[in-house]
């Protein structure tokens, strides 16, 4: 796959702006590559995601091979090596959560947006991921949609958070 | 009691700013320490507060930090110190409470660690999904170089201190805390042999300290009002109050401060309010996910460490997950295993192809296709892959601890699911 990426311009592929933060990382660190997460998560909170080019580039910047940084952007769930919604939806379905019943929170969430895990809605809006527990037991199940953690997930504030969302776009 | 860790905050809590820190004593221990402390002051009464670590483990504070190089001990060069903020362990919540609102607290803390053990360089690593804390904690470490409590030549003392507040990329085993030095270093979260251990060399080969969240809020305090004064907190063998949890069907899950050496049945009862109308306590985990079930004969246990771990337990994170009698215990178990599969690095072998193998048993038995030689392969990899010394790090042992203890106290419900009369679609069915 990365062998296919044919890049003319990978050197100007990243943006001033993303080059600035970037190198303000490399400040704390004693060589390249020891930003290499920090600047994986800056160019995704700039373009949604990390594509092959953005890998490809982030790894001649840092000096480091494609497949070293492939390596690091895999290992960690929060850097997302596909194209996600808008907003990802970091579902728990760890164990307090399960105790109290995220399996049928999980079937109404995907009821409600058509998706499964790995899937993004049709309209870009959300993708649904799984999570290790989000530290928030005593008022389990719960959720994080984009920023926002929900909490004591029923059907109704799981038709409430999407419904809303969707009609205030329609207004 | 007296609430010391959650006095700033109230039961219907409000994030505290510096100001309303400082007016209940904020600062004062660091005022204190830089007026008649010296760092080896500091650390004597860390040590004779004994204080052990609250992120699990339990190892003594004190004793952990007197491996740090210090003095002409240590060559030139940073000094580190790292508060673990990674809570990812399943059914713990007690440090998003400390961080989200009094932050100072832990600020103050960590600023006197630093203080002790001559480190100048300090990161929060801390897990992306928890953006409340990341940005209280990033407002007041503003104020904080505002004030000089942070920055150079801090109060005039000499003493300098950088911090960082360091979000995650996400993974379970960047709690681990070698691992999570390799995640601050840029690279794949790979636990490191040890030795070499990080308080001789860590990040970047340089002594490093990594203590989690509430081990360095309870610092602000021990250094304020004293070794002595910790130690008559506990109302058992060990010293302090401590954050405990319930989650599961209790009345009022929560988040509690008591004293160490507190009952657990108060904890369940008074606090959690006891459990849900109709559901019975069938065993807990007393400190997370990956600690070994006890049962109602453990109720009057002192959640202390040596009494819990008496108990065949570890108190792990104090953060209790409760097992009622509708709900099938070896779903819970795979719930456990399954997460801990997910989450293992994959660098050893026991634990990357031995937790998915395990998942997989408890799958069939789970889904009714399990049979009588599957509890003997269960057994057999409760004694291999949990073994200490089998794999790498301490995940894989970890994960095994409630699927051995479950095989010990809730046999028969495995045998029930084998033999197809099972009751577990009474909750938590997968369909």
């Amino acid at each position: 796959m990365k062998g296919s990426v044919i890049l003319t311009d990978i050197d100007s592929f990243l943006s001033e702006e993303e080059l600035q933060e970037i190198d303000g990382e490399l400040e704390h660190v004693p060589y390249k590559s020891g930003a290499a997460i920090d600047a994986l998560k800056i160019v995704q909170s700039k373009r949604g995601w990390i594509s092959d080019e953005s890998l490809a580039a982030i790894a001649k910047h840092l000096e480091m091979s494609i497949d070293e940084l492939e390596g690091i952007a895999t290992f960690y769930n929060l850097i997302y090596r596909r194209p996600v919604g808008e907003k990802v939806i970091l579902f728990c379905d760890s164990v307090s959560c399960w105790i109290c019943g995220c399996e049928k929170a999980l079937e109404k969430v995907s009821d409600v947006l058509k998706i499964g895990y790995g899937e993004t809605t049709t309209d870009e809006k959300y993708t649904l991921l799984p999570v290790p527990c989000l530290g928030a037991c005593d008022r389990a199940p719960v959720m994080m949609v984009g920023d926002e953690l929900i909490t004591n997930l029923d059907d109704a504030k799981i038709e409430a958070t999407f419904n809303q969302a969707s009609s205030r776009e329609d207004c | 009691m007296e609430r010391v860790l959650t006095r700033n905050i109230a039961n219907d809590p409000k994030p505290v700013n510096l100001m309303a820190y400082e007016a209940n004593e904020g600062y004062q221990g660091l005022k204190k320490a830089i007026a008649e402390l010296s760092p080896l002051d500091c650390e004597s009464i860390v040590k004779d507060s004994k204080l052990r670590g609250r992120g699990g483990a339990g190892f003594p504070t004190g004793m952990k930090w007197s491996f740090v190089p210090k003095g002409e001990a240590c060559s030139p060069g940073h000094k580190y110190l790292v508060c673990n903020a990674d809570e990812m362990e399943p059914g713990t919540f007690k440090d998003r409470l400390l961080m989200e609102f009094d932050p100072h607290q832990l600020i103050e803390g960590m600023i006197l660690s630093a203080y002790t053990l001559g480190a100048d360089i300090a990161y929060i690593f801390i897990r992306g999904e928890y953006v409340v804390s990341i940005q209280r904690l990033r407002d007041a470490i503003v104020e904080c170089y505002e004030k000089n409590y942070l920055g150079k030549n801090i109060l005039g003392s000499g003493f300098s201190l950088e911090m960082y507040v360091h979000p995650s990329a996400g993974r379970y085993i960047c709690g681990e805390e070698t691992a999570l030095i390799n995640a601050l270093e840029g690279k794949r979260a790979n636990p490191r042999a040890k030795p070499p251990f990080p308080q001789v060399s860590g990040l970047w080969g340089r002594p490093t300290i990594v203590n989690n969240v509430e081990t360095l809020c309870n610092i602000t305090h021990i250094i304020h009002r004293g070794a002595d004064w910790f130690q008559t907190l506990g109302r058992g063998e060990d010293s302090g109050t401590k954050l405990f949890g319930v989650s599961g069907k209790v009345n009022n899950p929560g988040c509690w401060e008591l004293p160490m050496g507190t009952p657990v049945r108060e904890i369940i009862e008074d606090c959690a309010g006891g459990m849900q109308p109709g559901l019975e306590l069938k065993g807990f985990l007393p400190g997370g996910g990956s600690t070994d079930f006890l049962t109602s004969d453990h109720l009057d246990l002192a959640m202390d460490y040596n009494v819990i771990g008496a108990a065949g337990s570890r108190m792990g994170t104090g953060t209790m997950i409760i097992l009622d009698d509708q709900t099938c215990p070896v779903g819970m178990v795979l719930n456990l295993i399954r997460f801990f599969a997910q989450e293992s690095c994959g660098f050893c072998t026991p634990c990357r192809d031995g937790l998915p193998w395990t998942r997989q048993v408890l799958e069939d038995i789970y889904n009714g296709r399990g049979r009588k030689e599957d509890l003997e392969t269960l057994a057999y990899q409760v004694k291999y892959i949990g073994g200490i010394g089998n794999t790498h790090c301490a995940l894989a042992p970890g994960a095994m601890e409630p699927l051995q203890s479950a095989l010990k106290y809730f046999y028969s419900d495995f045998e029930k699911l084998i033999e197809g009369s099972g009751s577990h679609k009474l909750n938590g069915a997968r369909g």
